[in-house]
């Protein structure tokens, strides 16, 4: 009888997390998966099984330009991600020496999520917009002559909104991979005579990959999803699939946005799957 | 050793189930049905409102909780939301405050119950245009688009269909609405606004603004359209797959040449636009042009020679309520109506389904300054104590039958709703 406890008990422990797991994120997902087959009348939707939503999308030129949009937000707000976090965290985790100022160094990252995504939003209006600060310093100083239009209300601007949130997403475990690079290892290799950029390329970086990984895999599913910062950001003018997804909903088509979510989940885990493939991360948990 | 068998596991396990099952019957929200007893006293009623942040505001609520002695909870939402909760969440709300455009979609739905005109005191002394049509032979009597009277009455108590003449059966009950037109900034605008079309203007390259919203925005962007002679409508208010292709198509070529500066979805987010001097013109909804003014920025809300496009919002009643529930809610439709409310929301510059009941209420020079158009005789301040308007000054537009008359649209669910949706998304994808 104590045996049978035995064998029961990681399964009962498991279960209460099992249960939620299952009532608020598989069958979620479930009804979405079944409601995408649904009709609708811009009232009501009526069950059916019909692919007339994915035909819809996957033979709209607006869908495909949408996805096109998406992936471009995609891979620029991962590289930049990338390209900030990789020296910030270098910096944080090799150049800094006293533990209490990296603490606070890398508590400053965390900045801006100290006040509320619309808040932050609205304050780009008076740095970047026609009479903002940037153009005002700009005018001064005699660069243009003109007041620059595209840094607000432009694909630079939802990158820029984008690469401002969601850096330190990428920062956090870059950093932490960095911080368990075992130091022996540098010194090693710098007595046998590698260079820094040696180092760097032998050592550094593949030993960062995993935190690579997973902070890509934040960055690419936030973005992916993303629909407040393309708006505000945008000025509505811009398209991204959760903007999409967005419309829909308010316009109560709710089995083609159903439809959209179901492929933008399956692109998403394509995406995430590749990079589980190209990079193990089991070494960093 | 602890007594634990898979049998006793098992008897534990359904019994612990059994007991859940059996508790969630009567969770508050879902009382066990059982007799009503008919004695409730209106006082112990909660009357649950969903609407827009239009009239969802806590003075209102709290001099009707002072009035009729029972209780008002106010959900505000978006437009949008505030259609999806009607039609998809019916228990989550007894009244519901919406626009006459959003009734055809949520009539179908049965979610909301006929109201007798002839329980409703004033009834008879709401505005024409919605009780019958007419408005002494003014354009509004012949606008285009979901006009209240075309959604207001149903045929009977519990059809679901829209009657063309008046029946005792309403809909909703008016007590809000505008005429809405573009708004511009004077100091960085260099010539009157005069036309829909100054939209379009090459001037305002990149210094313009619509609306994100399919049914409203679509109506604007017609009047635009039409008034610069680019293309001409049956009914702009019910557009055909062929006209809805043609609009998108100039809009888009618009938005290539880049006379939009952005599009904006809620209220502060065109009194961002306008304030910044992002955007010298847009489309705009009265109060936005008021908030925009209150920063001490010159804002004028034009008048515009092809007219007006008009929205109008009531109160409808759940389909469930009865008994107590439903003489408060018909108890709070004739204090609605009182004047009150009416001139609460008429210092704000929205008009009163009732303007006969809202004048008790507000001052001669109120009056003369928000409904006739007269210069205001001294400063006009809203219900929240912030001076609107010096005194001297006149209202954009003139006087009620002015504004009102010179309707042209109403805010639309056209038949094509869904291809419109698809083709709208086209034009802020491209």
């Amino acid at each position: 009888m104590y045996k049978s406890w035995k064998v029961l008990q990681p399964y009962l422990l498991a279960t209460p997390q099992t249960l939620i797991f299952l009532m608020f994120l598989v069958f979620p997902i479930l009804m979405i998966f079944v409601v995408s087959f649904w009709q609708f009348n811009g009232y009501a939707m009526t069950p059916a099984f019909t692919f007339e939503n994915y035909v819809n999308i996957f033979s709209s030129q607006v869908s495909l330009a949408t996805y096109l949009n998406t992936f471009k937000y995609v891979t620029l707000v991962w590289g930049l991600c990338v390209a900030i976090a990789l020296p910030v965290s270098y910096y944080l985790a090799f150049c800094i020496k006293r533990e209490s100022i990296r603490v606070l160094l890398f508590l400053l990252c965390t900045i801006p999520f100290w006040t509320s995504n619309i808040i932050r939003m609205i304050s780009w209006i008076p740095l970047l917009g026609r009479e903002g600060l940037v153009n005002q310093a700009l005018l001064n100083l005699n660069l243009v002559q003109q007041p620059v239009e595209w840094l607000l209300y432009s694909d630079f601007a939802i990158v820029l909104g984008m690469v401002h949130l969601y850096n330190f997403f990428m920062i956090a475990p870059v950093f932490n991979s960095m911080m368990r690079i075992d130091r022996t290892l540098i010194t090693a290799a710098r007595d046998m005579g590698a260079s820094g950029f040696e180092v760097l390329k032998e050592i550094i970086l593949p030993l960062t990959a995993p935190g690579m990984a997973i902070g890509s895999i934040f960055v690419v599913t936030l973005t992916m999803g993303e629909y407040v910062t393309v708006r505000l950001m945008g000025g509505g003018q811009a398209a991204s699939i959760g903007k999409l997804i967005s419309t829909q909903i308010g316009s109560l088509q709710y089995p083609l946005a159903a439809a959209n979510a179901v492929i933008l989940l399956l692109f998403t885990l394509v995406m995430v799957t590749g990079i589980l493939r190209v990079v193990d991360i089991q070494k960093e948990l | 050793m602890p007594k634990f068998t898979r049998r006793r596991l098992l008897q534990t396990g359904l019994a612990t189930g059994a007991a859940l099952a059996t508790a969630r019957c009567g969770t508050p929200n879902n009382p066990a049905p059982g007799p009503e007893v008919n004695t409730n006293s209106i006082k112990d009623v909660t009357l649950r409102f969903i609407g827009t942040g239009v009239a969802q505001i806590n003075d209102i609520r709290d001099k009707a909780q002072e009035d009729l002695g029972f209780k008002i909870e106010l959900k505000a939402l978006s437009t949008e939301e505030n259609n999806q909760i009607a039609i998809t969440q019916p228990g989550q709300y007894d009244m519901f405050d919406g626009e006459y455009f959003s009734l055809p979609l949520v009539i179908p739905s049965g979610n909301l119950q006929a109201i007798d005109v002839k329980r409703i005191k004033s009834f008879d002394k709401i505005a024409s245009f919605f009780t019958t049509g007419d408005f002494n032979g003014l354009p509004v009597e012949t606008a285009q688009g979901t006009a209240p009277i075309k959604v207001m009455y149903l045929s009977d108590q519990n059809s679901s269909e829209f009657s063309a003449t008046p029946t005792d059966w309403a809909t909703l009950i008016p007590f809000q609405y505008n005429a809405d037109t573009l708004g511009y900034r004077p100091d960085l605008v260099d010539k009157e606004i005069t036309s829909w079309a100054d939209l379009f203007d090459p001037a305002f390259n990149g210094k313009t603004s619509i609306l994100d919203i399919p049914s409203i925005g679509i109506m604007d962007a017609a009047l635009v359209v039409e008034a610069a002679g680019l293309m001409t409508f049956g009914d702009k208010g019910n557009m055909t797959r062929e006209e809805i292709d043609q609009i998108t198509e100039i809009l888009i070529e618009k938005k290539r040449e880049g006379q939009f500066r952005a599009f904006w979805k809620t209220f502060d987010e065109s009194v961002n636009l306008m304030s910044s001097g992002e955007v010298v013109l847009q489309s705009m909804w009265s109060p936005a042009v008021t908030a925009v003014k209150a920063q001490g920025i010159e804002c004028v809300y034009a008048p515009l020679k092809e007219g007006y496009r008009a929205w109008g919002g009531g109160i409808g009643m759940s389909a469930a309520l009865e008994g107590a529930k439903l003489d408060a809610a018909y108890a709070y439709m004739d204090w609605l109506l009182d004047g009150w409310v009416g001139a609460f929301l008429g210092r704000q510059g929205y008009y009163s389904a009732v303007p006969e009941n809202a004048k008790k209420f507000m001052s001669a020079e109120e009056w003369d300054f928000w409904y006739e158009g007269k210069p205001a005789a001294v400063d006009m301040v809203d219900p929240f104590g912030k001076t609107l308007e010096k005194a001297g000054a006149v209202r954009d537009g003139g006087s009620f039958e002015e504004r009102m008359g010179n309707v042209v649209v109403w805010n639309s669910t056209m038949d094509e709703q869904v291809y419109l949706v698809q083709k709208w998304n086209e034009f802020i994808a491209a």
